[in-house]
């Protein structure tokens, strides 16, 4: 099923100067370590800009990123293309034919009105010789890039029949130094593809287990600013930020519910570890599981009827499933002596988390009908899994070179990558839920 | 002349607790205890009226609990007491070797009913970040639960845990996490 192949992309920064991504490292490769043996041929032409937008940077190099990152795609390389339309009536399909190529995606880019840019795009099946999709979007100069994950959303969707998510963004911490009195923990919001990082929060004390609300308007952390863990709601839009009510021992794991009205985390104010549920509204909370081990790491099912979260009621940490209304549990992991962390698939039959295999933690997926456990990563010290709002495949930690670096792998294991690292150590990533990049401001 | 202050509030400070460095203050200054400030209201004498008087006296001035720097020492000795207790992989049980250690800093601190301690349980990288922070409670509580049974106020005890967030050597092999799973006592 696997193969090695391991891919370097540094096609795509000879057709364009990459900003810096994840730091002071200029972004030049991603690492695909596998890819599939099947993947659909798609040329995306180099779109023409008009001479106001020339100083766009190139649309097509990000949409051919999105798609070959996706493990699904093989773009073509510019120096192949025997033609470069940009409009459709200069399209041959015998140009694509003979290059193999099964879609194309053309486009231009041109000022419009208020100072915006209207970007026209065509999507073709080459057999067909059938136009699939074309649409044009008026966006300000510097979304160019939302833009192009847009169109890259598109292609995606209209040929594999998946929404793509090429349009979020990912929340992680980047330390530098820590343990010492250098120490510097940030957390930084990019997007999906690592580029146009921002820090959201810095500090010189530890900063923890970031994830978003559901309307991806703000989101939630622990920061260690106050001495000791607090949980920390940050709103992106204004920046305003409000530490929750803190209580003895730990304040930790935050995770919203699907509906975004509630916060489950984890306190030990009652002497160990429990899970609690926060109503956001009037900050009332409720005890969620009396057990004198340890029982952290929450996170909802789909329909946020239930939770599922790591304890150790059975003598060594494993994944159980509580039901909020009857507080039944169920234990769902018993492959391996160590299984935390867990998310569930939007399906809620489906289960993501830290799998530890003779010593050495790794990501894993299990079916829970089924129970089969599929390990997908072969790194060490593999954790934090967050997955892709549509499913399709998940980022996470892991170590590279004694660094902490982000990496992304399919939900089959087939296609996996590793984002560009910077001088820090990356880690906890948290995947944003479907979002409007174009319309919003995050 | 800073130090000199630091030394004589040090002095003041273990006499202060100590009753037998009481006691034999009482005899050197012929005082009745009526004559004993509990606290310093006074301001501190001045060093050059302090130092003539130890030699004029043959007792040793009860030698103090804490360094130059606020820690605790061995009894008797300048060596500073050990404040960080290592633990073995994924466990929170405190080694035999470090008994001893915990025993003297009980005595210190119940001998020292004012002094605060903060200790930060650690946790090496492997596992997940909220198991650790879970970990890492259980073993500063571990710490905390062998000093209030032998004695000291759970009022004196905070706790934290840091999880992974803060280690000691930031290496990836069995060395560096040995030294990252650990307990540290922070007197305040």
């Amino acid at each position: 099923m696997k193969r090695s192949v391991g891919i370097l992309l540094c096609v795509w920064s000879q057709l364009a100067i990459w900003p810096d991504a994840f730091g002071a490292e200029p972004l030049d490769t991603i690492i695909i370590d596998v890819g599939r043996d099947q993947q659909t041929r798609i040329a995306v032409v180099p779109f023409r800009l008009a001479p106001q937008v020339e100083g766009l940077g190139q649309m097509s190099d990000v949409i051919a990123f999105d798609l070959a990152r996706s493990g699904d795609f093989a773009p073509t390389e510019e120096q192949n293309m025997l033609s470069f339309p940009s409009i459709p009536r200069d399209v041959f399909f015998r140009d694509w034919r003979i290059l193999g190529v099964e879609y194309l995606v053309i486009g231009r880019a041109a000022s419009a009105a208020e100072g915006n840019v209207a970007v026209d795009y065509h999507l073709y099946h080459v057999d067909t010789e059938r136009m699939l999709t074309e649409d044009r979007i008026s966006a300000s100069p510097a979304k160019w890039r939302d833009v192009a994950h847009r169109i890259s959303d598109v292609v995606y969707e209209e040929i594999t029949g998946v929404r793509g998510a090429f349009s979020t963004r990912i929340l992680y911490v980047l330390a530098e130094n820590p343990g010492t009195s250098a120490a510097s923990y940030r957390l930084e919001l990019a997007d999906s593809d690592g580029e146009r990082s921002r820090t959201l929060f810095q500090s010189s004390e530890p900063i923890m287990s970031p994830g978003w609300a559901p309307d991806s308007r703000s989101v939630a952390y622990v920061s260690f600013e106050t001495g000791r863990p607090a949980i920390v709601v940050q709103n992106l839009l204004s920046n305003a930020r409000e530490l929750l009510p803190r209580f003895t021992g730990i304040n930790g794991s935050p995770v919203f519910s699907p509906d975004g009205n509630r916060l489950a985390l984890v306190s030990s104010r009652d002497g160990n570890p429990e899970i609690y549920v926060m109503n956001l509204a009037d900050r009332s909370l409720r005890r969620i599981t009396r057990h004198p081990g340890i029982d952290t790491e929450p996170s909802w099912t789909p329909d946020g009827r239930g939770l599922v979260f790591t304890s150790e009621r059975g003598g060594r940490p494993q994944i159980y499933q509580l039901e909020l209304t009857t507080n039944l549990v169920d234990r769902l992991t018993f492959t391996g002596r160590y299984n935390a962390r867990a998310r569930l698939l939007d399906d809620g039959r489906h289960l993501v988390f830290v799998h530890r295999v003779d010593g050495v933690d790794h990501i894993a997926w299990q079916d829970l009908e089924q129970g089969d456990v599929r390990v997908l990563t072969e790194t060490r010290l593999d954790e934090s899994p967050s997955l892709a709002p549509n499913g399709s495949m998940l980022i996470y930690a892991t170590q590279h070179e004694g660094k902490g670096i982000l990496a992304v792998v399919s939900i089959d294991g087939a296609v996996r990558y590793r984002l560009p690292s910077s001088s820090g150590d990356v880690r906890e990533p948290a995947w944003s839920p479907f979002l409007d990049a174009l319309g919003g401001n995050i | 002349m800073m130090r000199d202050f630091v030394q004589v509030g040090l002095v003041k400070r273990s006499a202060r607790s100590l009753f037998a460095a009481l006691f034999a203050m009482f005899i050197v200054a012929g005082c009745s205890s009526s004559g004993v400030p509990e606290e310093p209201a006074a301001p501190p004498a001045e060093p050059t009226q302090v130092e003539p008087t130890e030699p004029v006296t043959p007792p040793e001035p009860e030698p103090s609990d804490f360094g130059s720097d606020n820690q605790p020492v061995w009894p008797g000795t300048n060596r500073p007491l050990d404040r960080t207790f290592y633990f073995d992989f994924d466990r929170s049980v405190i080694k035999p070797a470090d008994l001893n250690a915990l025993d003297t800093h009980a005595k210190i601190l119940r001998r020292n009913s004012d002094r605060r301690i903060v200790i930060e349980g650690h946790c090496d990288e492997r596992g997940t970040r909220e198991y650790n922070l879970a970990l890492g409670e259980r073993r500063s509580n571990a710490v905390r639960s062998y000093l209030t049974s032998a004695g000291v106020s759970a009022r004196q005890i905070e706790t934290v845990s840091y999880g992974e967030e803060r280690p000691a050597d930031p290496g990836h092999d069995e060395s560096a996490w040995s030294r990252n799973r650990r307990a540290i006592m922070q007197y305040r």
